[in-house]
């Protein structure tokens, strides 16, 4: 069976911010301008959180990407009042567009702030329309939404695999964010794999989670310490 | 007639209640209005954002199912327990329950990112298997207050009966084809006042007072549940159930004071809603007001003995940051005022307890402001601290729906009686045919 996770080496990332836009190209996902981005509304499914850590002179700085943490033990699951968000049996928190009617009780109940809200539909000008991934639907006003771990691009993956009477490769299904960090931060794959590049992360010495006291079980894996 | 007083909005032409009625129409309008101007042109119009994902609209929600605690907690509880100087109050408490719950009912709907699709917290059977989710407080929600609006409706109507009756058969008397007379006989169900009609109405009364406490308490502890079955900070506390249903029940007293007094000064009721009822009510008021500043105290003494570090960032910008002025006026409004005034006789004066009230009900607003927004805009990962400025279209529906409240009473003035004129009845019979030293202990201040 699978599960799907992925390992963010924060020692790695340079906080270049490419693979936030690369989530939003993508995943649909709307820019919602200046004006609405400064009154907290920015639809950004992943997130560069930036920490400063020690003093002058002697700071660093840590840049957290924090998405969907897709937790075996989501809160934001059983607050739904219509299950427009479930527990995939492959370890992927789902949401689904047509179901949700927008109580924001989920993003409410999400410890990590990770969800997101259409609040107006999204506007594409032409010729902008075209940019817009055919294999990711585009949500309407009054749904949320957050990071689906690419779902479409490991059902892509599944399908050939199928085809080609093979399991899925570990490496073989990157999500968006994973194919374009240039420091190789984020590692996706099967964690009930044991031979994968991503279980290997998260059981390293290095590997935490975020808000781990709070019981969620996240799939998400976050190394630091250095080499 | 000898309750002329009580009957005379309810006949006539009456150019004030009409105005009233109008102006605060009108008010009401604009409710509507923003709220129309919401489903146009999408949620995003409302000033909510990320993190604060639920902002006017569910504080006034809370605020509107609370203040609904009024009718229950007088009606049915001094019914329990046979407190005679309930009578002249029932009626209006219980029409304050009925409306209030009306309007608190409307926010769970707009404040829905797609309103259109709320039936799918609806449990239709379909085709599809699909059922909405049982486990969420907020369905928990829809079936409390259901329940709540169903009871309170049939608590308000059924000892409508006798005072239906009795203004039919004046109506019948006097002008028989006026509209109203028509509405008077339908309401009246056919009440010819035999016994046994009066014992299926007593024994009918009594289950429903009986059974509306626990259905009330549970009401606004699942509403309180929507917040402490989350893990956001100072959400997730077990204090809320209770701590909910005492500040419904102030609320709610504060609302019933306040309608109790401009109904005294604008039909002239005084004779009904006497001195004695107002200090009577004044001390029930400033008992809640000692329960309601204790558990304040033990909720916020427990965070801050804690030290919780996500908590603590709430308490704080509570305490002594951007939300200190309110949260320290809302202490000065719900506990200091009360408490300074209530305690004695000349505080328990009509006029005194509607401005203790008054205070009260802006103090418990800004209560549940707080909660829900003082928490949402300080998540467990402070880096998407929030900001949360209300919109117009927010600030019209708030406005709005005090207009509708107070249109939805002025309309039932002029079509009931606002004092129950059988209760009163009821009640001048007791009191002259048993001996004094008789009379129930309730009866005497």
């Amino acid at each position: 069976m699978t599960r799907w996770g992925m390992a963010i080496d924060t020692d790695r990332c340079t906080g270049c911010g490419a693979c936030v836009v690369a989530c939003h190209a993508e995943n649909n996902i709307q820019t919602v301008g200046e004006q609405e981005a400064r009154n907290g509304r920015a639809m950004h499914w992943l997130r560069i959180e930036r920490h400063y850590e020690g003093s002058f002179p002697d700071v660093k700085v840590r840049f957290t990407p924090v998405l969907c943490q897709h937790c075996a033990a989501a809160p934001c699951e059983p607050v739904c009042p219509v299950y427009a968000t479930y527990r995939t049996p492959e370890g992927l928190n789902a949401m689904v567009y047509s179901r949700c009617i927008g109580t924001r009780y989920c993003a409410n109940n999400c410890p990590y702030t990770v969800r997101v809200f259409n609040w107006h539909d999204g506007e594409w000008p032409e010729p902008l329309e075209r940019q817009l991934n055919p294999d990711v639907s585009v949500r309407p006003a009054g749904v949320m939404e957050k990071c689906t771990f690419c779902v479409q691009r490991i059902q892509d993956a599944q399908d050939i695999a199928k085809d080609d009477d093979r399991e899925v490769q570990d490496g073989e299904v990157k999500t968006a964010c994973a194919q374009s960090c240039p420091a190789r931060a984020i590692v996706f794959g099967d964690l009930e794999d044991l031979d994968s590049r991503v279980t290997q992360l998260a059981r390293s010495e290095r590997a935490s989670q975020l808000l781990e006291d709070l019981g969620t079980h996240p799939s998400v894996f976050y190394l630091r310490g250095g080499e | 007639m000898k309750e002329e007083a009580l009957v005379r909005p309810l006949s006539g032409f009456r150019p004030w209640l009409i105005v009233g009625t109008l102006v605060t129409g009108a008010i009401a309008g604009l409710l509507f209005f923003s709220w129309g101007y919401q489903i146009k042109n999408d949620i995003g119009v409302a000033g909510i954002n990320r993190p604060v994902f639920w902002g006017f609209y569910i504080t006034n929600f809370v605020f509107w199912i609370g203040i609904s605690h009024a009718g229950t907690l007088i009606s049915a509880i001094l019914r329990v327990t046979s407190a005679e100087w309930r009578r002249p109050v029932t009626r209006c408490a219980e029409a304050i329950t009925v409306f209030a719950l009306s309007i608190g009912g409307l926010f769970p709907l707009i404040h829905l990112g797609r309103p259109w699709l709320f039936w799918f917290m609806i449990p239709l059977p379909n085709h599809r298997g699909l059922w909405p989710n049982f486990r969420s407080p907020l369905v928990w929600d829809m079936m409390a207050i259901g329940t709540y609006l169903t009871g309170s409706v049939l608590y308000l109507l059924l000892p409508l009966l006798p005072d239906m009756a009795i203004l039919r058969d004046r109506a019948l008397a006097e002008t028989p084809q006026s509209p109203r007379a028509r509405l008077f006989r339908l309401l009246a169900m056919g009440w010819r006042g035999t016994t046994q009609q009066w014992h299926s109405l007593e024994a009918g009364i009594k289950v429903m007072a009986v059974v509306i406490i626990p259905v009330a308490v549970s009401v606004h502890t699942i509403v309180s549940w929507d917040f402490s079955m989350t893990l956001q900070p100072m959400w997730h506390s077990t204090i809320f159930g209770p701590y909910f249903v005492v500040g419904a029940i102030y609320s709610g007293i504060a609302v019933l004071m306040l309608a109790m007094y401009l109904l005294r000064r604008g039909l002239g009721l005084q004779e009904y809603l006497s001195d004695k009822v107002f200090n009577n009510l004044g001390l029930l008021f400033v008992s809640f007001t000692i329960i309601w500043a204790y558990f304040t105290f033990a909720e916020h003494l427990t965070v801050w003995y804690g030290s919780e570090p996500s908590e603590m960032a709430v308490f704080w910008e509570r305490v002594s940051g951007e939300y200190a002025p309110i949260f320290w006026g809302m202490i000065v409004v719900n506990v200091v005022i009360p408490l300074g005034v209530l305690p004695f006789p000349w505080g328990r004066k009509p006029l005194a307890t509607a401005i203790v009230g008054l205070g009260v009900l802006v103090g418990m607003w800004i209560e549940r402001f707080l909660i829900v927004v003082g928490t949402l805009r300080m998540p467990h990962l402070d880096f998407t601290v929030g900001t949360y400025q209300p919109s117009w279209v927010e600030m019209g529906v708030l406005v709005g729906s005090f207009g509708m409240f107070a249109m939805l009473y002025f309309l039932f003035v002029q079509f009931a009686p606002i004092v129950s004129i059988w209760e009163v009845r009821e009640g001048d019979h007791i009191a002259s045919s048993v001996p004094a030293s008789a009379q129930s202990v309730g009866d005497e201040a």
